[in-house]
C-alpha cells in the first residue's frame, strides 16, 4: 500500500465559541429564562442589602398607600412596605422551592432506587403506593392538610413539607424506571462479574448514570414546589404573617383591593409571580431543547 | 379489552377511592377544633343561651353525630356509610346534608370546567399541531407562541390580570361573583346572560393558562410523529400535504395526547379550586375551602370524596375507551 | 432505445454548521424500460442521498443545487411541487428500507392504499380503487383479506410486501427500492426480491436497487453502479463487475467479499471514506488506491464510457484510451 497525502480544499472548522453563540442564538428559551432568573436574584439580593426585612410585616408603612418613591410598590392594608414584602417573599418561596425540591428529589431517588434494585415485594409495595396515590389530585389533599393544622404551626418549613408530602411519587417511579433498565444492561453484569460489590456498583456505575435524570427530577420538583406553595397561600392556607406571594394575593383578595382601588396590592406579587414561574418553565424548555436533539431548530 | 382487565382497572379505581377517603378521614381530626361548638358559638352570640344549656346542647349533637365514639369506631362507621351511598350532614351548614351542598355547588364547577377544559385541549392540540407542521404557513404557526409564553402562568395569575384590565381599569366585566348582586337566580335568559358576563373573565383566565400546556406537548410530539417513517412513506406517496396533516400526522399524534387528557384532569381541578376563590364563584371549590375554614369534617370528607370519584373514574373510563381509537390496544 | 431515465448532473448538498457536505456531486445515470439497476457504495456514499433527490424529497439543511432527473421524459427537477407530487408514485415510487415503521399504524392497509390512489385520481370510484388495491395485494402475493388488517398484524415480510405493493400501484415507469431486504431473514428476502423481480416485469418498469449486499445484487439486477464519496465510480453490467471490475474500488469491493475458497481469510479496504465536508482533492478515492499516481491527487476524473456500454471514473482508463 502506498502512503497517501491528503490534500484538504480550503476549509475551516468554526471555533467552540462561534459555535456556543450559533447554539444559543437557537436555543432562545433557556436563554431568556437564565435572564429574567438572573435579575430576579439581583432584585432580592439588591433588595436584602438595601433596605430592613421588618418592613415586609404589617405596620411599619403607612397604610394603603399607591406607588411612590418612597414606598416604590406601595403599601398595603395591614401597613407592610409591598417592596420589602416582594423581596423576602421571594426569598421565601426560593427557599420553599429549593428545600421541598431537595428533599422531594431525595426520597425519590432513594425509594426508586430501592425500589427497583431490590424488587420483589419491595417493589411491589412501593409502586403500588405511588400508583394508587397518582389518581388523586394532591392539591385536594394538600389542602386538608394545611386547612387542618393549627394557624400558628404554618410556617414556611412546614409549607415545604406539605408540598413535599404528595410530590415524591413521580421521581420515584422515573428513577424506578431508569434504574430498572440499567439493571438490566450489561455493564451491571459486567459490574458484579468483575466482583465489585452492591455497594460500588451502586455509587460507581449507576449513580453517575443517573445524573441527568435526578437533576431533570430536581428541577421538576423546585417547579412544582414553588406551583403548590402558591397555590396554598392563594387560597389562605399558608402561613399568614409572612409575605409569601401568594399570601398578598390571597389578602388583597379577601380585603377586596380591586373593589377598594388598590390595585397596586395584588398585581406586584402577580407579576413577581409570573416572572419566576415563566422563567422557571422557558429553563425548563431549554433545558428539554438540550436533552432531545430532534427538537432542536436547524438554521 | 379483555373482561379481567377491566375487572382490574375497576378494582383499582376503588383501591383509589378508599385510600383518598381514608386519608382525608384522618386528616382534619389533627385539629382540635370542633365545629358543632363553634357553630353553637356563633348562634349564642345572637340568641341567648346560658353556657351550661349550650354546653349540653354540644355533647347532645355531639353524640348524635357519634363524635364521642372512639376514632376507629367513627371511621368503621363512616365507611359503612359511604358504602350505603349516605354522606352524611354538614356539621356546620346543618341541616343542610352533604349531598345538598355539593349539588348546589356542582353547577357552577362543571359549567365553567367542563367547557374550558374541551375548548383548552382542542384549541391547545389544534394550534400545537399546526406549530410543528412545516409546511404550515408561518403566520398560523406563530399563533401558537403567545400561548407558549403563558403556560408556565397559571390561571390564577391570568385572572388578577384580567381582573386588573379588563374589570378594573376597563370595567367592562364585573369583578366577581357568578351573578350581580341583587338578582334571584332563576331561569330567565337575562339570568343567563347575567352569569355569561360573569364567567367569562374566569372562564378565560382558564384557557389561556391551559392551552399552553397542550401545544407545547403536541408540539413535540408532532415533531416527533414528522420523523417517523409512515410520515416519510405517506409523502413518497404523493399525497397531499392536508391529508398527510389529518390522517398520518394528526391522527398518531393525538394518541399520547389523550392519555394526558386523562392525567390532567387532576390539575384542571387544582386550578378550578383556585379560580373559584379568585372570583367567589360558589362552586365545589368554594364550598371545600369554606367547609376546611370551619372544619366541618363531613361536609369536607363528603367533598373531597366526591372530587376523587369524579376524576378517578374519568382517568380510568378515557384508559378504557382507548382501544377505541388505538387498534394496537384492540384485543385479537 | 430511448433510455426511461435519465439523469444528468447531479448535485446535492447539505449545509450544516461544519460547513457544506457534498453529498451528490455530479452524478450522471441512465437505464432503459425494464432494466434493472444496482446501486452500490459504503455508508454514507451518497446512494440514499439519490434516491431521495430523485423523489425531490431532499429536506433542509439539503438542496437540489444543479442537475436534471428526467423520467419519462419529463424532468422532475423541472415541476412545481404540485407537479411533482402528482409525479411521485405514478411516474416513479420509492419502495423504502425497513417497512417495519412506514405504514400508518392506526389505519387500515387498505385505507392506505386507496388513500394513494385518490391523491392522483379523483374521478375514480370507491369499487374501482378497491379492486384495484385488491388485485395489486394478490400480484404481490398476499392475500385479499389484508385489505382490512392494520399494520400490526402483519410480519415484516408481508409489510414489505404491501409497500411493494403500494409502489406498484400507479404502474409507474421507475422504481427505487432503498434496501428493501436489509431487515428480513434470508428466506424472506428471497421472497420479496422474486415479488419484486415479478411485479416490475410485468409492468416493466426500470428499477434502481440500491443495497450493500453484492450477493443479493448479483442474483437480481443487469448493471450495477459503484458509488463513492458522493460520485459514480464505475457502472458495469452485473457479470463484469464481477468477474472483472474496472476501477481500483470496485476491484477492492469484489476482492473483498467473502469466497468459499480462502475461507477465513478478510480483505477490506485500508483507510477510511472521507468526510463530505473535507473531500480530497482530484479523484475522491485516490488516498486509498493502490494504484495512485500524480495525476490523480490533482484533476478529478470523468465518467468515461469503455466499450460495450461500461462507465468508469479512473485515470487509469482515460491514459489508456
Amino acid at each position: 500500500m502506498t502512503s497517501a497525502t491528503i490534500t484538504l480544499s480550503e476549509f475551516q472548522q468554526p471555533s467552540r465559541l462561534t459555535l456556543l453563540f450559533r447554539y444559543l442564538r437557537r436555543n432562545i428559551s433557556l436563554v431568556v429564562g437564565l435572564f429574567i432568573i438572573l435579575g430576579l436574584v439581583a432584585f432580592t439580593v439588591i433588595g436584602f442589602l438595601t433596605l430592613d426585612t421588618k418592613d415586609a410585616y404589617p405596620l411599619s408603612a403607612k397604610a394603603r398607600q399607591p406607588p411612590s418613591l418612597e414606598y416604590p410598590f406601595g403599601t398595603d392594608f395591614f401597613g407592610r412596605d409591598l417592596y420589602a414584602a416582594m423581596v423576602v417573599g421571594m426569598w421565601q418561596t426560593a427557599l420553599i422551592g429549593v428545600l421541598a425540591g431537595a428533599i422531594g428529589t431525595f426520597i425519590g431517588v432513594v425509594l426508586g432506587f430501592t425500589s427497583a434494585y431490590f424488587g420483589g415485594l419491595i417493589d411491589g409495595g412501593i409502586k403500588g403506593v405511588c400508583q394508587v396515590l397518582t389518581p388523586i389530585p394532591v392539591f385536594l389533599i394538600q389542602v386538608v392538610i394545611a386547612g387542618s393544622l393549627d394557624k400558628r404551626s404554618v410556617t414556611i418549613y412546614t409549607m415545604a413539607l406539605i408540598v413535599v408530602l404528595l410530590s415524591w411519587m413521580g421521581p420515584t417511579l422515573v428513577i424506578r424506571s431508569q434504574v430498572l433498565s440499567m439493571k438490566e444492561r450489561q455493564f451491571v453484569s459486567v459490574a458484579k462479574l468483575s466482583g465489585l460489590g452492591d455497594g460500588g456498583i451502586i455509587f460507581g456505575e449507576m449513580l453517575p448514570n443517573l445524573l441527568p435524570f435526578i437533576a431533570a427530577a430536581f428541577v421538576g420538583q423546585v417547579f412544582s414546589a414553588v406551583f403548590a406553595s402558591f397555590y396554598l397561600a392563594v387560597v389562605g392556607l399558608g402561613p399568614l404573617r409572612e409575605p409569601l406571594l401568594g399570601n398578598t394575593i390571597w389578602a388583597a383578595q379577601t380585603q377586596g383591593a380591586f373593589f377598594n382601588g388598590w390595585w397596586w396590592w395584588p398585581l406586584a406579587p402577580a407579576v413577581a409571580m409570573v416572572l419566576i414561574l415563566s422563567s422557571l418553565a422557558l429553563i425548563n424548555m431549554g433545558l428539554d431543547e438540550l436533552a432531545n436533539p430532534r427538537v432542536r431548530r436547524t438554521e | 379489552m379483555s373482561i379481567k382487565i377491566i375487572l382490574q382497572r375497576l378494582a383499582f379505581l376503588l383501591i383509589v377511592i378508599w385510600s383518598a377517603a381514608t386519608i382525608t378521614f384522618f386528616i382534619p381530626r389533627i385539629s382540635t377544633r370542633n365545629p358543632i361548638r363553634e357553630r353553637f358559638g356563633v348562634l349564642a352570640r345572637s340568641g341567648g343561651f346560658s353556657p351550661q344549656d349550650m354546653e349540653q346542647i354540644v355533647q347532645s349533637y355531639n353524640r348524635k353525630f357519634g363524635l364521642d365514639k372512639p376514632l376507629i369506631q367513627q371511621y368503621w362507621d363512616y365507611v359503612s356509610s359511604l358504602a350505603r351511598g349516605d354522606l352524611g350532614v354538614s356539621l356546620f351548614k346543618f341541616p343542610k346534608t352533604v349531598a345538598e351542598l355539593i349539588m348546589e355547588a356542582l353547577p357552577w364547577t362543571i359549567g365553567l370546567l367542563l367547557v374550558t377544559t374541551v375548548l383548552s385541549f382542542i384549541i391547545g392540540n389544534l394550534l400545537g399541531a399546526i406549530a410543528a407542521w412545516p409546511h404550515a404557513p408561518g403566520w398560523m404557526r406563530g399563533v401558537a407562541t403567545p400561548f407558549v409564553m403563558l403556560m408556565g402562568v397559571p390561571p390564577v395569575l391570568l385572572g388578577v390580570f384580567l381582573l386588573f384590565f379588563v374589570a378594573f381599569r376597563m370595567k367592562i366585566f364585573p369583578l366577581g361573583g357568578a351573578y350581580s348582586i341583587g338578582i334571584v337566580p332563576s331561569q330567565t335568559v337575562e339570568f343567563y346572560l347575567d352569569v355569561l358576563r360573569h364567567m367569562l373573565l374566569p372562564a378565560l383566565a382558564l384557557i389561556f393558562g391551559q392551552v399552553g400546556g397542550w401545544v407545547l406537548s403536541m408540539r413535540g410530539m408532532g415533531i416527533t410523529i414528522q420523523g417517523e417513517d409512515y410520515v416519510n412513506f405517506a409523502e413518497h406517496k404523493g399525497l397531499g400535504a392536508y391529508t398527510i396533516f389529518k390522517d398520518y400526522y394528526l391522527r398518531n399524534a393525538m394518541l399520547p395526547q389523550v392519555t394526558g387528557f386523562a392525567l390532567a384532569l387532576g390539575s384542571v381541578i387544582t386550578s378550578g379550586i383556585i379560580i373559584e376563590q379568585l372570583f367567589a364563584l360558589p362552586g365545589i371549590g368554594t364550598a371545600l375551602i369554606d367547609a376546611i375554614k370551619f372544619n366541618d369534617f363531613l361536609a369536607i370528607y363528603g367533598i373531597v370524596l366526591f372530587i376523587t370519584i369524579a376524576v378517578a373514574s374519568l382517568m380510568v373510563m378515557v384508559e378504557l375507551l382507548y382501544p377505541l381509537i388505538d387498534p394496537r390496544i384492540r384485543k385479537g | 432505445m430511448t433510455p426511461i431515465m435519465k439523469i444528468i448532473n447531479l448535485q446535492v448538498s447539505y449545509y450544516t454548521d461544519s460547513g457544506r457536505a457534498r453529498a451528490l456531486d455530479g452524478v450522471s445515470l441512465s437505464l432503459e424500460p425494464g432494466e434493472k439497476l444496482g446501486l452500490v457504495g459504503e455508508s454514507g456514499s451518497g446512494k440514499s442521498t439519490m434516491a431521495l433527490a430523485m423523489m425531490r424529497m431532499i429536506k433542509p439543511p439539503g438542496r437540489i443545487e444543479g442537475g436534471q432527473v428526467i423520467v419519462g421524459g419529463t424532468d422532475l427537477t423541472a415541476l412545481s411541487d404540485d407537479e411533482m407530487l402528482k409525479a411521485r408514485l405514478s411516474k416513479i415510487s420509492y419502495i423504502p428500507q425497513g417497512a417495519m415503521n412506514s405504514l400508518n399504524p392506526v389505519m387500515r392497509i387498505g385505507a392506505q392504499m386507496v388513500d394513494a390512489i385518490r391523491a392522483h385520481n379523483h374521478s375514480i370510484s370507491g369499487s374501482e380503487m378497491e379492486e384495484l388495491c385488491l388485485q395489486t395485494l394478490e400480484s404481490v402475493d398476499l392475500k385479499r383479506s389484508v385489505f382490512r388488517m392494520y399494520a400490526h398484524e402483519l410480519s415484516g415480510g408481508m409489510k414489505q410486501r404491501v409497500c411493494i405493493a403500494i409502489g406498484v400501484l400507479l404502474k409507474p415507469q421507475m422504481i427505487i427500492a432503498d434496501e428493501p431486504t436489509s431487515a428480513l431473514d434470508v428466506v424472506t428476502q428471497r421472497q420479496v426480491m422474486e415479488t419484486i423481480d415479478r411485479v416490475q416485469d410485468k409492468i416493466g418498469a426500470a428499477v434502481i436497487l440500491i443495497g450493500h449486499d453484492m450477493g443479493l445484487m448479483a442474483q437480481f439486477v443487469d448493471k450495477v453502479a459503484v458509488m463513492y464519496a458522493g460520485r459514480l465510480m464505475e457502472v458495469s453490467h452485473v457479470r463484469e463487475m464481477f468477474t472483472d471490475p474496472k476501477h481500483p474500488y470496485a476491484q477492492a469491493l469484489i476482492k473483498s467479499l467473502p469466497n468459499l475458497d480462502n475461507k477465513g481469510i478478510f480483505q477490506g479496504i485500508p483507510g477510511m471514506a472521507p468526510a463530505l465536508l473535507r473531500l480530497p482533492r482530484g479523484c475522491a478515492f485516490h488516498p486509498r488506491c493502490e494504484h495512485m499516481m500524480e495525476i490523480c491527487q490533482s484533476v478529478r476524473p470523468d465518467l468515461i464510457p469503455l466499450t460495450d456500454g461500461r462507465e468508469v471514473s479512473c485515470h487509469l482508463y482515460s491514459e489508456a484510451n
